[in-house]
């Protein structure tokens, strides 16, 4: 139950910049995900926190005090890896017990403890198996159960269910969130994937290029994406240009309402945008507002809903409709985009280059 | 991982389903292994046999199947101190477990950082580390011979056992570097962020998972040294006398009974080291991962 703060965060390896000034305080008892692409640094700013690297400027805080001192044996930030997840010459019980015995404790007291946190995994009677005779899933759960036992400050997962398959992963992941709640523990993990990060996390820190871009709990993401990019991270790159004067963004295809309490920034020269799943195809002649013309260029129907990739002036829009909804290709449609689910985003996808090689 | 797809989702299925590691072979593959160990055994055995009868021989003249007369003279001569055979020996033994210290004492953490890291001027170092397979051992040891002279290491055991260590390190260093390559760095980093210090970890984490590789380099590294020659007559002098020099006149002379019989206290050490190495890696071969890799 430790708050951990990170304060002006950098590493550099060589002429690369792979963590630029990472600021987040994460609560005591949040589980927070790190989410982004591969080497966009996220692994990176996990080993700072344990101390297996130190950070070339900035600090790491547990608790309000400063850990980069600290060695990593002692700091009590306790990482699970993706692969070589457990001591292959140990059995399970000798694997789930290690951080004790490192720890002095007792074996009275380690193989009580060791017992109660794999019940706890729901992994019981196993304890004389070794690493190789496991399923992948079950030797995940003996590795969160060694990192468990020693009441861990924070709990460290560096892409925890990356190596599992569909089924597993989502059994996986209630449990992970089931023991974490329930012990009260400060969790941090990273993914790239979305939505993993969105499911397991309380908070979701998205990370470009060594950069946080957008910190948040996970459906602002989709809400109020901060930038072009992260609204394609998440899956929307339904973007309109358009000018904002006032309420009414005018655009090449008409004028375009938006709700000036959701969206009170932005003027000038704006870039709208509008979830797949909230835009709602309407019948020529009705008289909903914020409407604009499309040309269906594709149709992909998918059972539960019809995918609809459509040209709304000079873009090409995502459309998530009602399975019923089966326009032909080509042919001339009406979408409504609702004033409550019009957001405007920053453009940067210019910058992506530059914070690459930053030096 | 078929298992992975059919995991149920409740904990009692869970603990039922075990993965069998022990694959029951079929029929025909098994009388292919047996054909294979079979024939390896002959091919090993039958010059080895062949060795043990001409050691017994007092007199073995052509076309006669085997020796017309039998006879311990040769064994005889082994075991009697104007033979050296004794003293080459317990010389051989000596330096062979010497170089082996040595290179685990210098190969270990060139492997380590070999396999598992990335440097400036890596692919020079193992470059470096090669050239002794490349260019014989020979040329280097005419070199090192007059500096040797100089620092007084010729006809020492110690300075047998340094120039010995130039064709062993290559393969120690192969060998090692990819068990530690294959082996990572995951769970050291695992251990220390479950409160193992760095010694800690080696006790307890890394030595038990890298041991297999690491019997298997010294036991290469003890049979190089063991077949060492050219090597140690230069820095040896003649004075220090090993095995391989003891039996090489007797090769090229006529007393084949001789040859023979020294062969085998030759080979000997060699076949005992092979049978206990073997032994220990069938206990636990999932380590040996890194093995199959070279």
């Amino acid at each position: 139950m430790t708050a951990v703060a990170l304060s002006h965060l950098s590493k550099r390896f060589g002429n690369h910049l792979a963590v630029r000034d990472l600021n987040l305080e994460i609560e005591s008892g949040e589980m927070v995900a790190f989410l982004g692409p591969s080497g966009c640094g996220k692994t990176t700013t996990l080993r700072m926190i344990t101390g297996l690297i130190q950070p070339t400027s900035g600090d790491v805080l547990f608790d309000g005090e400063s850990v980069v001192g600290i060695p990593t044996e002692r700091r009590g930030a306790v990482m699970v890896f993706q692969k070589h997840l457990l001591f292959p010459t140990m059995n399970v019980a000798q694997n789930v017990g290690f951080g004790l015995k490192m720890a002095g404790v007792d074996k009275a007291e380690t193989a009580r403890r060791v017992t109660e946190m794999l019940e706890l995994v729901e992994l019981p009677d196993l304890e004389s198996r070794k690493a190789h005779e496991l399923s992948g899933g079950q030797q995940q759960r003996v590795a969160l159960a060694r990192a468990l036992v020693v009441r861990p400050q924070v709990l460290l997962l560096d892409e925890p269910l990356a190596n599992l398959d569909a089924n597993l992963r989502i059994t996986m992941r209630q449990l992970i969130r089931s023991i974490q709640h329930e012990m009260g523990i400060t969790a941090i993990f990273v993914t790239h994937d979305q939505e993993e990060a969105v499911m397991l996390a309380d908070r979701v820190a998205l990370m470009f290029d060594g950069v946080v871009q957008q910190v948040g709990e996970p459906d602002t993401f989709y809400r109020r994406p901060s930038t072009t990019r992260v609204a394609q991270f998440f899956r929307n790159s339904n973007f309109l240009h358009g000018v904002r004067s006032g309420n009414v963004v005018s655009t090449p295809v008409g004028d375009i309402e938006v709700d000036p309490v959701q969206v009170a920034d932005g003027s000038g020269d704006v870039i709208l945008s509008v979830r797949p799943e909230e835009v709602k195809p309407v019948l020529a002649g009705s008289d909903a507002a914020n409407t604009v013309p499309a040309t269906v260029e594709s149709v992909i129907y998918m059972g539960t809903h019809t995918q609809v990739v459509a040209k709304i002036g000079n873009s090409v829009w995502n459309v998530q409709t009602a399975a019923a909804f089966n326009p032909r290709e080509g042919e001339e449609v009406l979408f409504e985009l609702p004033k409550e689910h019009v957001w405007i985003v920053k453009d940067d996808s210019n910058s992506q280059p530059d914070a690459v090689k930053a030096s | 991982m078929t298992v992975d797809t059919k995991e149920p989702a409740g904990p009692a299925a869970e603990s039922q389903e075990y993965v069998d590691v022990t694959e029951r072979p079929t029929v025909t593959a098994k009388w292919v292994r047996r054909l294979a160990v079979a024939s390896i055994a002959v091919a090993v055995g039958l010059p080895m046999l062949s060795l043990v009868v001409w050691s017994f021989a007092f007199r073995w003249n052509f076309p006669n199947l085997l020796p017309s007369e039998w006879g311990t003279q040769a064994w005889a001569y082994v075991a009697d101190d104007s033979s050296r055979v004794v003293e080459g020996l317990w010389n051989s033994t000596k330096v062979a477990v010497l170089v082996t210290l040595l290179a685990i004492i210098v190969g270990l953490p060139a492997s380590r950082a070999l396999g598992q890291h990335e440097f400036k001027g890596k692919s020079a170092v193992e470059w470096v580390l090669m050239m002794p397979i490349i260019v014989p051992a020979l040329v280097a040891t005419m070199g090192i011979h007059q500096i040797f002279i100089r620092l007084r290491l010729t006809e020492t055991l110690f300075g047998v056992a340094l120039v010995h260590l130039i064709p062993a390190i290559p393969y120690f260093v192969l060998v090692m570097a990819s068990v530690f390559a294959n082996y990572g760095t995951a769970l050291e980093e695992t251990a220390r962020t479950l409160g193992a210090n760095k010694f800690r970890v080696f006790r307890y984490v890394t030595f038990p998972a890298i041991s297999s590789g690491l019997l298997v380099a010294s036991m290469f590294t003890f049979l190089i040294s063991w077949g060492q020659y050219v090597t140690t007559l230069l820095i040896g002098g003649g004075t220090f006398v090993t095995l391989p020099l003891v039996l090489f006149p007797f090769l090229s002379g006529a007393n084949h009974a001789t040859a023979a019989a020294i062969s085998l206290v030759f080979v000997a050490p060699a076949i005992i080291v092979l049978v206990f190495t073997s032994r220990q890696l069938g206990r636990e071969s999932s380590v040996m991962g890194g093995f199959g890799r070279i």
